[in-house]
């Protein structure tokens, strides 16, 4: 059954995906920002990202435009349902954003400490509304049978949804650190891979925690799963990356470690897309409100138009974005930064 | 208040306020394409130290403009929910079109000018600011595509309660889409210009010898005035023909005109009051002229359409005379600096170079002055003839949720505007860098 509607449910995710992979690790660096105690560190920190959190963060909008072209109503649906989680969402992202470019114009310690916080909390909170966002997601919204939301901002904060919630904000710390043990040095580099260690263990436990608490709170999820062939794709591949992430985490290559919370996050986009196709926004009111794939789509026409421009632009963006990544690898020196 | 209006309230001020930093960004980001060509080519260090400072002012006009335009991607969705069931099979694809083919060039190779200088070569370097430019370049096309079918709506069907794409040629190509592209294109490059010409002449107010800001205001006086003169004739006559074919209503808003008639007068100065142009001095039949190319061409004034579908006037006439007066200012100003610098007077001229500095802001005024005659010119409606925006707006948002976003997004623009001119001062008082060493050091 591949037919555009499918095709453009799985991108959506792709591209979902390719920004918690990648703006992730920016997000993580963030959290980690707000616990560093040396200035060289921070330092490091904002040099990691400098060339790159701008293009990372363009998947976020990428998608935002996609949903926008691919399925209207439940843009429309979930961004004025989600309205006071979602301004506080950007007002953290503007902060963030300005941050990075403002913070070195200046050297006195409260313009920096200022910007060193607004980055940190503009990416903590971004890490964890993502979270709640999903949770709600999965766990189903009281749209009505015109497809508006009916619930409250309050709702919205179940403890269901601050579950998955936690379980981003950790998962991107851990990525967070991944990332930064790839791109610092020395005993910076050590701690941030004892970080690894340590959220993983905080992030097994919250997903096995976000696993059994969907089965009470959204069992239609698990109901036509082991049917599903992406399960059988996804579910495997989660399986080893997550006991990759500790083993790597002490081996010799941090690139691995990068690589295996990469693919975790990939697997888990992609097994949270399984479970839920082809709803893109389950109603908890009735199931026949849901907006699908189906129900909730644009015509065929624009969808087969978005697809054209997709397949011609995604493979020079991620051409383009390689050879970036390429010119800044390897580790970040002290010397190096701005210009 | 209701909620329409706070909504409309709130649309305008997050667009408004972004909408300050791409024409800079635009215009400067090609400013810098011949600057940092000429350091390559020439092996220049002048010229590299021009693109140097001007790219660090470019990165803070960029990450600004960058915060503020999150907002956007979301915000037909938060605030206008119902345009965007309306619309979303149409309108959707150019703002991810944006995304796909300029958001990720513009931010991906900004990262890679900025901080690449000394990581890859020249030549690399040159096409990285390119890319830059290019990408800017294209953003602002897409978005104008969606601006553009709001206001001249082409390539769709009224299908199962919403627009229902057939064309998508149609859709992207609209009447209005080239018309406005290439005039607010040209206006972002007058920007640019009148950017970089003011820091330059600020600097030389300061010394009189800086090569730096010599080359710089140099290139953006003739750069500026190329443009200028274009952005005059024919790109402002050719958005003027087409606003006169596909929305009369509109022009006569903007010309306030109440009563339709041949011969219509060109208004120079009026006060448009509730059913007449009060103080009206205007040039005879000129009007019916440039819109029509006859001297005798009936031209619809606003007494000719219903009440319930003539737009505000008051707004839209004062901002689009405004906008016609900033840009007959520039092209004044541009032809004088051309003239003082071909007379070799211009580094010492301070009263010129003043006023340079002075007129630094002005064409994004003219920016905004031109969209906000764009936008309120098309009320009552949304999507012309098809959509009012009173039918727009998401149901579910309270007024008292709109006004909770106003009052943060207020804060946090009067904060980051306050910010971005003490940092652009800041590195405008520190200055370029020394250029008789290695100018490409950092």
């Amino acid at each position: 059954m591949i037919d555009l509607n499918t095709i453009w449910f799985v991108l959506i995710g792709v591209l979902l995906a390719a920004y918690a992979i990648l703006d992730g690790f920016d997000l993580g660096t963030g959290v980690w920002h707000l616990f560093a105690r040396r200035e060289d560190e921070r330092r490091a920190h904002l040099t990691a990202i400098g060339p790159v959190w701008d293009g990372n963060e363009v998947w976020l909008l990428t998608a935002g435009g996609a949903l926008f072209a691919a399925f209207p109503p439940v843009y429309a649906a979930v961004f004025s349902g989600f309205y006071l989680a979602f301004m506080l969402l950007l007002a953290a992202l503007i902060f963030r954003a300005v941050a990075l470019e403002f913070r070195h114009h200046n050297t006195a310690p409260a313009w920096t400490r200022w910007w060193d916080w607004a980055f940190g909390l503009g990416s903590l909170v971004p890490a964890l509304l993502y979270g709640v966002a999903i949770g709600n997601i999965l766990r189903g919204i009281p749209i009505d049978v015109a497809g508006e939301f009916r619930g409250s901002f309050l709702g919205l904060l179940n403890p269901y949804a601050l579950l998955v919630g936690a379980l981003t904000l950790v998962f991107f710390a851990m990525h967070g650190a991944a990332y930064l043990a790839m791109k610092t040095n020395g005993d910076q580099a050590a701690r941030m891979r004892t970080c690894v260690t340590r959220s993983w263990i905080a992030f097994v436990a919250l997903y096995v925690a976000a696993t059994v608490a969907s089965v009470f709170t959204a069992p239609r999820l698990f109901e036509a799963i082991l049917g599903k062939p992406l399960f059988w794709a996804c579910f495997p591949l989660l399986l080893v990356s997550v006991v990759a992430i500790p083993v790597f985490a002490n081996g010799p290559q941090p690139r691995r470690v990068f690589a295996a919370t990469s693919a975790t996050m990939f697997a888990m986009v992609g097994l949270a897309g399984t479970s839920l196709y082809p709803d893109l926004a389950p109603s908890s009111l009735d199931p026949a409100f849901s907006l699908t794939a189906y129900s909730a789509s644009s015509t065929p026409r624009t969808l087969g138009v978005m697809l054209i421009i997709t397949l011609v632009a995604l493979p020079a963006i991620l051409a383009y974005t390689a050879y970036v990544y390429y010119v800044f690898r390897g580790k970040v020196t002290g010397d190096e930064g701005y210009h | 208040m209701n909620a329409i209006l706070l909504a409309r309230i709130q649309f305008a001020l997050t667009v408004g306020f972004h909408f300050i930093f791409p024409p800079i960004s635009i215009g400067l980001a090609w400013l810098l394409v011949v600057a940092e060509g000429l350091g390559w080519r020439r092996n220049d260090a002048v010229w590299r130290e021009v693109g140097r400072f001007f790219g660090g002012l470019l990165a803070i006009t960029f990450a600004v403009g960058v915060a503020s335009g999150i907002v956007m991607e979301f915000q037909f969705g938060t605030n206008w929910a119902g345009y965007s069931r309306f619309v979303g099979d149409i309108f959707g694809a150019p703002l991810a079109a944006e995304a796909l083919f300029a958001f990720f060039l513009e931010s991906t190779f900004l990262g890679l000018y900025l901080f690449g200088r000394d990581r890859v070569s020249k030549g690399v370097h040159w096409f990285s600011i390119l890319m830059v430019a290019v990408g800017s370049t294209l953003s602002a096309f897409w978005i104008l595509v969606a601006n553009s079918w709001q206001q001249t709506p082409a390539g769709f069907e009224l299908r199962n309660g919403r627009a229902e794409l057939t064309s998508f040629f149609e859709a992207v190509f609209n009447p209005s889409t080239l018309p406005r592209f290439l005039h607010t294109i040209d206006a972002s490059l007058i920007a640019g210009a009148f950017f970089m010409a003011g820091i330059a002449a600020a600097l030389l107010f300061k010394d009189g010898e800086n090569a730096v800001a010599r080359k710089a205001l140099k290139l953006a006086l003739v750069f500026g005035l190329v443009f200028g003169g274009i952005e005059v004739f024919p790109s402002g006559h050719y958005s003027a023909q087409q606003v006169a074919a596909t929305q009369p209503a509109k022009l006569a808003a903007c010309e306030g005109l109440f009563e339709g008639q041949e011969r219509a007068p060109l208004t120079v100065f009026g006060v448009p009051g509730q059913t007449e142009l009060k103080l009206a001095i205007g040039l005879p039949g000129a009007l019916s002229l440039l819109a029509f190319n006859r001297f005798d061409a009936y031209v619809a004034g606003l007494h000719d359409f219903p009440e319930d579908e003539r737009p505000p006037v008051f707004i839209t006439f004062t901002s689009f005379h405004l906008m016609v007066g900033l840009g007959t200012l520039f092209l004044l100003m541009l032809s004088w600096g051309c003239f003082r610098l071909w007379q070799g007077r211009l580094w010492t001229d301070r009263l010129t170079l003043g006023a340079f500095v002075l007129a630094l802001p002005l064409p994004v005024v003219a920016c905004e002055l031109g969209w906000m005659c764009a936008e309120v010119g098309r009320q009552p409606w949304i999507v012309y003839k098809l959509l009012r925006t009173a039918d727009a707006a998401s149901e579910v948002v309270s007024a008292g949720a709109i006004l909770f976003s106003i009052l943060l997004f207020g804060a946090i623009y009067l904060l980051l505007g306050a910010l971005y001119v003490y940092l652009i001062v800041k590195m405008v008082r520190r200055g370029p860098g020394p250029t008789s060493t290695e100018g490409s050091a950092a």
